[in-house]
């Protein structure tokens, strides 16, 4: 293992007095930075660095058939590579349950937020715009949720909508931009024996029992998710719910900076 | 598709001379778990390189009890391209270019020092317009150097091809699809070998020879920004 990883024992220590290894209070995030637009190829871009955390968003709109339960809608898909070149922990192959995993929360919480507007992506009978969210982990050191799903929204809210001239796809040149409502964002939690952390990184989420995502927007909270082999109580859920709603705000800013710039 | 016309007064459509490289700049380090990495930047072309190791061969059958085993992973993103969302994982394409890169670095690292180790290299393409398997390479070669592992030689990649029966270097993407030839290769610049050769389309021999050298000639300046890109991190 090429990662240096602090032990069990110390980071335990240090969280009885509230204290991570980094440094960090339980309920700070790490350094973020967003920056939209990174790779113009795409309709949209961003790329998240949360700590050492890298993650890539990709948007790409093409021509499709709607599913057929939503006839006179586009379709939105999410998916997520942990590139082996992100950690000596992931390996080239079909995708993990992990990836999966990644990949569907972060859709559900822009799916829940009706972020995109799906109407607006309708062209014909049979012929909708499709949106392909594809989440790209450069560097993988904890808590990819919330940067997925903040290079995702960041990616989608900076888009370009291509148009149709007749057959053709412009994808170019003066456009609108992607149809998008609001901002919804993600809080994820690790529980190391009866503490909570937000934004766990590579070395604290080894040693995490329990974990939980909390997606909400400026209203509602629009997702959630609990992960790994561990419990945790309602009071604990309630907590981390309230401390999401609160966090969120500097996340939609941050968000708001990125795609302005 | 009727061609478009490539070269305009003795100037390309981007308006290079013949053997005038795209900007290249490349970072190192940029990967932290990485034992060696490298982004860079190739005119539009955007790719990560990462080297992982040596580490334990495994599974343990692909062993080699002489030398490490050297792993490359060549990929593009379904976001890299200006047109269509395109199908990430292993194509045909994909596993070809992954193989001969893989080639290029078995001779390149000494992999006689590891034996029953493996190195990995993975090259992933977040951005693409011509030429990326050379730029994967190049970029493959800097996070060798900056990983440490003991190598003969860094090296550099660049295509060369003919568009309007003129000889061009480092072809872009919409030369390299109207182009009536295209030769990616691979040169260690200090043993003066090549190490990758591919071509399609029609070169005479004169056109070869006028091609293979003006990609030994660039080879200078992608060296020297290479070799930038290494000292940099020890600034």
């Amino acid at each position: 293992m090429l990662i240096k990883t602090v032990s069990k024992e110390y980071v335990n220590e240090l969280l009885l007095s509230d204290k991570r290894i980094d440094g960090r209070g339980l309920l700070d995030f790490r350094k973020l930075s967003i920056k939209t637009g990174i790779m113009p190829h795409a309709e949209g871009s961003a790329l998240v660095e949360l700590g050492n955390t890298r993650v890539i968003a990709g948007v790409k709109i093409d021509i499709g058939e709607p599913l057929r339960d939503k006839p006179d809608e586009g379709a939105l898909m999410t998916g997520a590579e942990l590139l082996p070149m992100a950690s000596p922990k992931y390996e080239a192959g079909p995708p993990s349950p992990e990836s999966v995993e990644f990949a569907r929360v972060v859709d559900r919480g822009i799916r829940s937020a009706e972020l995109v507007d799906m109407q607006s992506l309708f062209i014909e009978k049979e012929k909708v715009w499709m949106v392909f969210i594809d989440m790209y982990v450069m560097n993988a050191d904890g808590n990819l949720f919330d940067a997925g799903s903040l290079a995702s929204v960041a990616a989608l809210l900076s888009a370009r909508m291509p148009k149709l001239e007749g057959e053709e796809i412009i994808r170019t040149g003066n456009l609108h931009k992607l149809k998008t409502n609001g901002i919804v964002t993600s809080c994820t939690f690790g529980k190391i024996g009866d503490k909570l952390l937000l934004d766990t990184n590579g070395n604290e989420e080894e040693y995490a029992s329990t974990r939980l995502t909390v997606a909400n927007d400026e209203k509602y909270i629009r997702a959630m998710q609990k992960g790994l082999s561990g419990d945790m109580s309602i009071k604990e859920i309630q907590e981390m719910i309230d401390i999401s709603a609160d966090k969120s705000k500097e996340l939609r800013s941050a968000i708001k900076r990125a795609v302005e710039e | 598709m009727e061609k478009p016309q490539l070269i305009k007064n003795g100037k390309r459509l981007d308006g290079r001379s013949f053997d005038q490289l795209r900007p290249i700049k490349i970072v190192a380090g940029v990967v932290k778990n990485a034992t060696g990495s490298a982004y860079l930047e190739w005119g539009a072309n955007k790719i990560y390189a990462a080297v992982y190791g040596p580490t334990e061969a495994l599974p343990k059958h692909t062993a080699n009890p002489k030398q490490a085993v050297i792993k490359c992973r060549y990929s593009m993103a379904p976001f890299s391209s200006l047109e269509e969302h395109g199908r990430s994982g292993a194509n045909r394409r994909a596993t070809e270019i992954s193989k001969v890169t893989k080639e290029v670095f078995e001779n390149a690292i000494m992999i006689e020092k590891f034996p029953n180790s493996e190195i990995d290299i993975y090259i992933e393409v977040l951005q693409s317009d011509g030429g990326t398997r050379a730029a994967g390479i190049t970029a493959a070669g800097v996070a060798l150097a900056d990983s440490g592992i003991p190598a003969r030689d860094i090296p550099f990649a660049v295509s060369a091809g003919k568009a309007n029966g003129e000889i061009i270097l480092d072809l872009d993407k919409l030369e390299d699809n109207y182009s009536d030839a295209d030769m990616p290769v691979a040169i260690y610049p200090n043993l003066g070998k090549v190490g990758l050769l591919q071509m399609d389309g029609s070169l005479t021999k004169e056109e070869f020879d006028k091609a293979i050298g003006m990609i030994k000639e660039s080879g200078r300046e992608i060296s020297k920004i290479q070799k930038a890109a290494i000292s940099e991190m020890y600034e």
